[in-house]
């Protein structure tokens, strides 16, 4: 009996294997999450949700990346569509500059921007003679967002246009499409689940960022700032239930907008 | 009419270069070459798709090298059909319509006309990944033909089909080419395939037009070693396929005849294969339907296959084992019978 489950085992050995140390990555993942969630009382996560600074700051977070996202849409997807389309010197060049911000510190991006959106520069002074001002302010916590950010969507809008058959684009325009034609009607049809997977990943990588924000616009208060303030000033017992309903909102939003597209791409 | 001058393009790894040719109204032209010659390519390039290095292209009269392609009125039907796979077959067939903003009704009647010029009306609200290879191939060409294109270019359009299909594929293309008197402009890697439906054929070998004729000047002449190896593996004929009173079927060159099985009938082609061929020293007692006397005009060794060339006056090319040959004390002159089945021939 027990020469058989062992010979069972032995035959299944590396799924067995495999299967424990994904567990234990899970649980590190999970652990954490699920502790803070459930460390804080449901009243307490409700008085604190009612506190104007937080219900102020979890606002200006949730809008400020969604604001991030749109400028990215506007300004990733035609790159996107042009690095998937067209082959020359230097592409890949560009593609591990695309990259770059998910790597470097983002606090030294945060300096970086500082740099050149800061009134001592010829574009931030340009900006500044048309009153959008990046220190302390708005316009600030976007930029900063959609430095950091703005990689995941242009990445998986490229892989969604790769993955269109560019022989599609060149019926459409035998068939007396124009080149806006074919663009809209056919090729962003098609890369639309990519380019809405990408929004969601770059919104929700705008809503995480800290570092960037705190170099750039340390005020207003965006939510992952407001958790670190008040662990620095009033302890830990103050910050939890900020990081709760935070982590609670994120992670309603990446299931909902998850689901949404998965409903989607099968529909 | 379709005019190509010195055209040269740029296929990275070698060019097409000096294509010359000149497609007549209505023709249906047909470009004949290996896999990887620059078929689709040429294709592309007439139709605008493609970059050119240099020549020109007229159509009707009218200078369109530098036009773009939706400007052109040439229609384009891919090998594996590439219908946008986020539209119904409908909308897949009123698309170039709906981009040039035409009004409703006529969006209407086209549909109408093309599905039943395809017979597609019971496939309309289908999506493309629910259909047959066979329904797909005449949705893209039901599609090309929305815009009323004064040219139809055809990339092996029936390559991706099965045997059957393609027959019934095939038979539509010739149909659907002589009662809206389309110029066609068909590229294919299969030589019966040409046979079956050019007017004329253009082979491309390398990059260049290395013939242009009618099918029977192709295969008859053939002054390419591409063209001369498929010829000489097949034994083709031009003729009348025409049923007898008796229910046989019989294909008829000049003076001669052989029966075939077929539901083709008129002025067709038929091929043998030399291994399909019976050879015997005397008249041979069996199911098969053609027998005949003959002269044996040539011998070709082949290291260990031989081909014989048998007039009866017919000329078939015969193929037969070395061991087979010397036991049979095979000989030029010599006379013999060759038998084959009806089902062997090939009416296409």
């Amino acid at each position: 009996m027990i020469a058989q489950i062992w010979r069972w085992l032995a035959k299944r050995r590396l799924t067995i294997i495999f299967l424990l140390l994904g567990t234990v990555i899970l649980l590190f993942i999970f652990v954490p999450l699920a502790k803070t969630l459930f460390s804080s009382s449901p009243s307490l996560l409700w008085g604190t949700l009612l506190e104007g600074e937080v219900i102020r700051s979890i606002w200006l977070t949730l809008y400020t990346a969604l604001l991030a996202t749109a400028l990215g849409l506007l300004l990733g997807v035609p790159l996107a569509y042009f690095l998937a389309r067209h082959s020359f010197r230097g592409k890949r060049f560009v593609e591990a500059l695309i990259d770059v911000p998910i790597v470097v510190p983002h606090t030294a991006a945060g300096i970086a921007l500082l740099f050149v959106f800061g009134q001592n520069f010829v574009i931030g002074r340009a900006f500044h003679s048309i009153g959008i001002d990046f220190v302390l302010s708005v316009p600030g916590i976007v930029i900063a967002m959609l430095f950091v950010s703005v990689p995941f969507l242009i990445d998986s809008a490229k892989q969604g246009f790769e993955k269109v058959d560019e022989r599609l684009e060149k019926v459409a325009r035998t068939l007396g499409a124009s080149h806006w034609q074919t663009f809209f009607r056919v090729s962003l049809p098609l890369a639309k689940g990519s380019i809405f997977g990408g929004s969601v990943m770059m919104w929700a990588r705008g809503i995480s960022e800290f570092g960037a924000v705190l170099v750039l616009c340390s005020y207003p208060t965006i939510a992952p700032i407001l958790v670190y303030t008040r662990l620095e000033e009033y302890g830990l017992n103050y910050a939890l239930p900020v990081a709760s309903i935070l982590i609670i909102i994120c992670l309603v939003v990446f299931v909902g907008l998850r689901s949404f597209a998965y409903r989607k791409e099968k529909a | 009419m379709i005019e190509i001058k010195n055209l040269m393009v740029n296929l990275g790894s070698f060019l097409l270069q000096d294509i010359n040719l000149i497609v007549e109204k209505g023709e249906y032209f047909i470009i004949l070459g290996p896999t990887g010659a620059g078929k689709t390519i040429l294709l592309e390039s007439i139709a605008g798709l493609y970059p050119i290095r240099s020549g020109e292209i007229w159509l009707d009269g009218r200078e369109v090298t530098g036009l773009e392609p939706e400007k052109r009125g040439i229609g384009f039907v891919y090998q594996d059909y590439v219908l946008f796979p986020h539209l119904s077959v409908k909308d897949n067939l009123i698309f170039g319509l709906k981009q040039k903003g035409r009004p409703k009704r006529e969006l209407q009647r086209v549909t109408e006309w093309l599905a039943d010029l395809l017979e597609v009306s019971h496939l309309l609200e289908r999506r493309p990944d629910t259909l047959s290879g066979g329904e797909k191939q005449k949705v893209a060409l039901a599609r090309a033909l929305s815009v009323g294109p004064n040219v139809l270019l055809l990339d092996e359009p029936l390559s991706a089909l099965d045997p059957q299909t393609r027959e019934s594929v095939q038979q539509e293309l010739r149909r659907v080419h002589q009662r809206l008197q389309l110029t066609i402009i068909h590229v294919t890697h299969d030589f019966e395939e040409a046979i079956a439906l050019g007017d004329r054929i253009a082979v491309l070998n390398e990059g260049r037009i290395v013939q242009v004729g009618t099918p029977e000047e192709i295969f008859r002449q053939p002054n390419s070693e591409f063209v001369a190896r498929f010829s000489m593996t097949r034994n083709i004929f031009a003729g009348d396929v025409r049923q007898e009173a008796g229910g046989s079927i019989l294909f008829a060159v000049d003076n001669a005849e052989f029966e075939v099985v077929t539901d083709l009938r008129g002025k067709l082609h038929a091929s043998v294969r030399p291994e399909d061929i019976l050879v015997s020293n005397d008249p041979l007692i069996s199911s098969a339907r053609n027998s005949m006397k003959g002269t044996i005009t040539s011998i070709a060794d082949h290291g260990s296959t031989i081909h014989l060339t048998v007039s009866t006056p017919m000329d078939f090319v015969c193929m037969v084992t070395r061991h087979s040959f010397d036991e049979m004390n095979l000989t030029k002159g010599g006379e013999i019978y060759i038998t084959f089945k009806a089902s062997s021939v090939h009416v296409f």
